[in-house]
């Protein structure tokens, strides 16, 4: 998440909306341009504007030492923040399905050594994301301490490393906001599909950048 | 109901029968003999409280009831192509499933009231699909053409008692819809001495909580409005509040929790 230049010299964070690398129809016909359009403008924006209204309520609450105050905020943080992270590396873990390329090098060894094949962790990944009840998400994840992939789902807007300390590479958003304009109730169908879209290079980089933190 | 409906969904749950023609006296005397006996069967089932609804359809544990109005009844506020996935896809899912899953157990005749408190904090699956049963039946009910606006009567005293003024419920209620995180419900419940405003998430409902009778309910998971307003979920908040919640309803519950 970037942090606004002006508001950082004044020593206050101020968080704002990343552009989608691509236009909000280039992931048809996966994901139509409609629900991008809405997902990022409206919803994902809407957790940046509250999550900079949160960070000045609890800069507040904290330099008054005020703990109960900041105990009441956390509830609305976590679901915002955790909305922004969510959301910043699900649009960047997209890409245009005529630039679609499979996964190569230490990514591609990796899912191969663990899975089999990469068919075989698109459908554990589906297989484990799909029952999400209600609204969440399903990840592709690294376990830093075992070096190897995993897959978890997070309930709501609970962000993946804070809730299990595992390292968020691909995240599929199955809030209902997510794919309900295009496929309706038949969330299985998104699922199947978005692999279509997945950006492993974007993978690959949050993988490279785990390993070495 | 037309004269072969208890015949044949009493005996086979097929499909409607071979059309046959017989003598007008027959039709007369059968259309006499089948009347009466629709309202015995009615008779026979009782309301029990603001869950149980008349089963309509014997063979069937976990009814899918229909709307209480025609299906484009609430437009332009949620529409009948809303009520095409939110009544005949994810309702009827979840009554599906909860059948499916009570087939052969103790549970078999039971419904769906019953069933999720027997299974609440025991089994998750279960639990979900019998609460979401229980859920969407009651917010069916929860609404209903040129509702919304204030109530009157033993129930705007109450809500005057316990939040002020009906301003100050509203204010209560809608802050509720608007802050569940994610999949959920918006309650105004009874909870023996007071009425109270409550949220859940997912399948939660009053029902699992002491003392607590629910009177009217907001589905604000995201499908419950998304074709309609898309993100704007205030919008479908003040569209029930205003518009919409049918404090009749409302107010049979309460009468009947504090009888």
């Amino acid at each position: 998440p970037r942090v606004g230049a002006a508001a950082a010299s004044r020593g206050m964070a101020s968080f704002t909306l990343p552009d989608l690398a691509y236009d909000y129809g280039a992931l048809e016909p996966i994901i139509s341009a409609e629900i991008m359009e809405l997902h990022h403008s409206k919803h994902h924006r809407t957790y940046v504007t509250n999550m900079n209204s949160l960070h000045e309520q609890i800069e507040e609450a904290a330099a008054k030492g005020d703990a109960s105050k900041l105990i009441s905020l956390q509830p609305a943080y976590k679901f915002n923040a955790g909305g922004h992270l969510n959301h910043s590396i699900f649009f960047g873990g997209l890409c245009p399905p005529s630039e679609y390329e499979p996964p190569s090098g230490e990514l591609a060894a990796l899912i191969e050594a663990q899975f089999g094949s990469l068919e075989a962790l698109q459908d554990k990944v589906t297989a484990a994301t799909v029952p999400v009840q209600g609204s969440g998400w399903g990840w592709l994840g690294y376990d830093k301490a075992a070096g190897k992939l995993a897959i978890a789902t997070c309930a709501n807007q609970d962000p993946l490393e804070a809730t299990t300390g595992l390292v968020p590479l691909f995240g599929i958003d199955v809030w209902e906001h997510a794919y309900y304009l295009q496929y309706k109730n038949v969330r299985p169908d998104y699922v199947k599909a978005i692999w279509q879209v997945a950006n492993w290079k974007d993978v690959a980089a949050r993988l490279e950048a785990a390993k070495s933190a | 109901l037309p004269p072969d409906h208890f015949k044949s969904t009493a005996a086979t749950c097929h499909g409607p029968r071979a059309p046959r023609a017989p003598p007008a006296a027959m039709i007369a005397l059968r259309t006499l003999l089948v009347a009466s006996l629709g309202v015995a069967v009615a008779l026979a089932f009782r309301f029990t409280g603001p869950a149980r609804h008349a089963r309509t359809t014997p063979s069937m544990k976990v009814d899918h009831a229909p709307l209480p109005y025609a299906d484009d009844a609430l437009e332009p506020y949620v529409s009948a192509n809303t009520f095409s996935y939110h009544h005949g896809k994810h309702y009827k899912k979840y009554v599906v499933t909860t059948n499916a899953a009570i087939e052969g157990t103790e549970m078999e005749d039971w419904d769906e009231v019953a069933i999720l408190k027997a299974v609440y904090g025991k089994d998750q699956g279960l639990f979900n699909n019998a609460a979401q049963s229980f859920n969407h039946k009651f917010f069916w009910s929860s609404m209903k053409p040129g509702g919304g606006g204030k109530p009157t009567g033993k129930l705007a005293e109450m809500i005057d008692s316990s939040f002020g003024s009906y301003d100050e419920f509203r204010k209560e209620f809608a802050t509720a819809a608007n802050t569940a995180f994610g999949s959920g419900w918006a309650w105004l419940s009874y909870d023996g001495s007071k009425l109270v405003v409550t949220k859940t998430i997912g399948a939660d409902c009053p029902l699992t909580t002491e003392g607590l009778t629910p009177l009217i309910t907001l589905d604000v998971w995201e499908h419950a409005y998304y074709l309609d307003v898309q993100n704007m979920r205030a919008t479908h908040v003040d569209n029930f509040l205003d518009h919409l919640a049918n404090w009749d309803f409302a107010a049979s519950n309460l009468e009947a929790a504090m009888a």
